[in-house]
């Protein structure tokens, strides 16, 4: 049996090359999202997550197919990363009967029962209380699984964080908790939202542990979060994790991003960007090259191209589906009748 | 059958259910070492355990959001808020999580969850425990809403409920729980289904459509109208959300009069919407205007003559009935 042989942070070669190509590739789905939505092909809100591609990648590096995520409207990177196919993502960003949701839910609402990715949910905090929920549908059929929640700085300002982490807290979830604090909610600084400037008292109010990560490095998030995923796994509770990182482009494609400066921005964007800081390490550490970056960048393209194609080409949903899955209940939710049918009708 | 309270059927639709399915568990405040704030989960602790009778911190939010996350992850999740006045705080998910992830999700997830909830006044509860919501969630497509007003409905309609695959919406009262009626016996199985109405009284004058506790409001009234000859049929709707609007309209047609009766507001509530639903769809057979009787329009208030003045009586059901069933179509119903 060959040795796989261990090259940094407890990964292989080829599994910090995929890391590296999944970071690429989510980057690149959200630029051809952008020109997509510039293009008219996408409607409604467009949340990007560039920028963020280290958090999303070294906190899903750390769970199993099994694992559930349930994350924020800023979802696509997250959806990808959790195995979704981006034909189905990209589908559902154009509205059409072959994405995800088939073309009922859009940019904010991914799933996959498949991948458990349970949503993109667009009411912010909404994540912590359906991951506490699932946390305990785990520790109740003594499943070996853990869920996790991915939210922004803006929920930690909501009503849902305190009763999410004081139920999981009392009754050891299996839940994590990851801020991904990219310092704004919408236009909102971070520094003006909080109270404290970091999340530990918070998570010291509830008596659980807490990391903060920088969220630009993808290793050390991995690190943090293997941490927490175990202590969930082993019945030890939940954990807070805070993973600092920025948002490259505005809160929507519709955002200026007036609130803050070009000079704060040019700061993250040359110095922090995670893709180049990874690229740097790998180089350091010899383990990636020019020629390697290039065949990522290559199939990363290929890859977005091909689900662009894929969800132009796609039909939109059929008129008929528009009271489809309403309920299980095949009737729908509407008021009914059965001598002449529904009042739908 | 035996006689037995709505407080005890609803507690043996429960432990009926949850030694049926070990999916099912019930979740709230109060709800095990206290019995229940109404008793209705009382001994339930005793023979199922911590484990499936879980009382929760005084948290509306993560008790619903406890709910569909675990509805979600494959359990079968009975929420008991304490009262619908605080389902409010919980109201976000209900409406955005709960009645919104099957469709927004394109039709993947279900989920399986059912809130009870007493509503209600008449207890001297003052403004904010004495209120009914019923028509702010039946307004929801994605959410069923059932109040069923006897203990033979509540038990077979919680065994439904528990059953079904979509949320639903169980709405008590608070001054049901120790009303008493027929039920089978333990072990006798049944269930009632949540998309049917039911007539509780045949009448061929006028029809009273009611729900929840004013349906006994209701048969006092016709009890007494029978009195002066006149006939009232009594709708118990049973269900809100999905309505049973053929049982409406058969009977609209059959007495070409009708009276709508709850115990909340008046405007922009159920009974305007189940009157909007007779214009549309039986215009025709009407011979007189809907009457429609009320709470009225008011907060509830402390004071024990104020209350009863806010509250809808039997008396104002049968003025209602009066105003638009004139004598001369008593007396030709009467030939």
């Amino acid at each position: 049996m060959a040795i796989r042989e261990v090259a940094l942070g407890g990964l292989t070669r080829e599994q910090l090359l995929e890391m590296h190509y999944q970071m690429a590739l989510i980057r690149r789905f959200e630029d051809k999202a952008a020109e997509e939505y510039s293009l008219g092909r996408i409607g409604g809100f467009l949340h990007l997550y560039i920028g963020q591609e280290a958090s999303g990648m070294g906190i899903i590096s750390t769970l199993r197919p099994e694992d559930y995520v349930v994350s924020s409207y800023r979802e696509h990177g997250h959806a990808i990363l959790k195995g979704m196919e981006p034909r189905a993502v990209m589908a559902e960003l154009l509205g059409k009967a072959t994405g995800c949701s088939k073309g009922k839910g859009g940019s904010m609402h991914m799933y996959s029962a498949e991948h458990n990715l349970i949503g993109g949910q667009a009411i912010v905090g909404a994540q912590l209380a359906i991951a506490t929920g699932l946390g305990f549908a785990i520790q109740y059929q003594r499943e070996n699984r853990v869920a996790v929640s991915l939210f922004g700085d803006g929920a930690v300002d909501e009503g849902a964080f305190h009763e999410s982490l004081n139920l999981a807290a009392l009754w050891k979830l299996p839940v994590v908790f990851v801020c991904e604090n990219n310092q704004y909610s919408m236009g909102m600084a971070v520094t003006k939202a909080w109270s404290v400037s970091s999340l530990e008292p918070r998570a010291a109010a509830y008596g659980i542990p807490y990391a903060k990560v920088d969220g630009m490095d993808v290793l050390a998030v991995r690190e943090a979060m293997l941490e927490a995923v175990e202590r969930a796994r082993e019945g030890h509770g939940p954990t807070l994790v805070e993973s600092n990182t920025y948002r490259f482009r505005g809160h929507s494609q519709a955002d200026p991003a007036y609130y803050r400066t070009r000079e704060e921005e040019a700061l993250w964007r040359t110095g922090k960007d995670p893709i180049t800081l990874f690229e740097t390490r790998l180089k350091e550490e010899g383990l990636i090259s020019d020629e390697i970056i290039a065949e990522h960048a290559q199939k990363a393209n290929e890859v977005v191209e091909d689900a662009a194609k894929f969800a132009e080409e796609s039909p939109d949903p059929d008129p008929d589906s528009l009271y489809e899955d309403v309920m299980v209940d095949p009737r729908g939710a509407i008021a009914w009748r059965t001598k002449e049918g529904s009042p739908r009708d | 059958m035996r006689t037995i309270t709505y407080r005890d059927a609803l507690r043996e639709a429960i432990r009926e259910e949850m030694r049926r399915d070990e999916r099912v568990y019930i979740l709230g405040e109060d709800i095990a070492g206290y019995g229940g704030t109404y008793a209705v989960t009382k001994g339930l602790f005793e023979e199922f355990g911590e484990k499936r009778v879980k009382d929760t911190p005084l948290a509306e939010e993560i008790i619903i959001g406890t709910a569909i996350g675990s509805a979600l992850g494959g359990l079968r999740p009975i929420a008991e808020l304490m009262t619908m006045n605080f389902s409010l705080l919980a109201s976000d998910l209900l409406v955005n999580s709960a009645a919104k992830f099957r469709y927004m999700f394109g039709g993947q997830p279900h989920i399986p969850m059912v809130v009870r909830m007493p509503a209600g006044g008449g207890a001297q509860r003052g403004a904010q425990h004495s209120q009914f919501f019923e028509s702010w969630y039946a307004h929801i497509p994605g959410l069923k809403v059932v109040m069923p007003a006897t203990p033979y409905d509540a038990k077979g309609m919680l065994k439904s409920a528990i059953r079904d695959d979509d949320p639903v919406l169980f709405i008590e009262h608070e001054l049901l729980y120790s009303v008493k009626g027929e039920v089978p016996d333990e072990g006798e199985e049944y269930t009632v289904p949540l998309d049917r109405g039911e007539i509780k009284r045949e009448g061929r004058d006028v029809t009273l459509v009611t729900f929840s506790r004013m349906l006994h409001i209701c048969q006092q009234a016709a009890e007494e109208l029978a009195k002066d000859g006149i006939e009232a049929e009594v709708l118990d709707l049973r269900s809100i959300r999905p309505i049973d609007l053929d049982l409406i309209l058969d009977s609209v047609r059959k007495t070409n009069r009708v009276v709508v009766a709850e115990e909340g507001w008046k405007y922009y509530g159920t009974g305007q919407g189940i009157a909007a639903l007779i214009y549309e769809h039986a215009f025709d057979y009407l011979d007189a205007p809907i009457g429609h009787v009320t709470g009225k329009d008011v907060p509830m208030p402390y004071a024990k003559p104020l209350e009863k003045a806010a509250l809808p009586t039997h008396a104002d059901v049968i003025a209602a009935v009066k105003a638009i069933v004139p004598a001369r179509a008593v007396a030709a119903g009467a030939r």
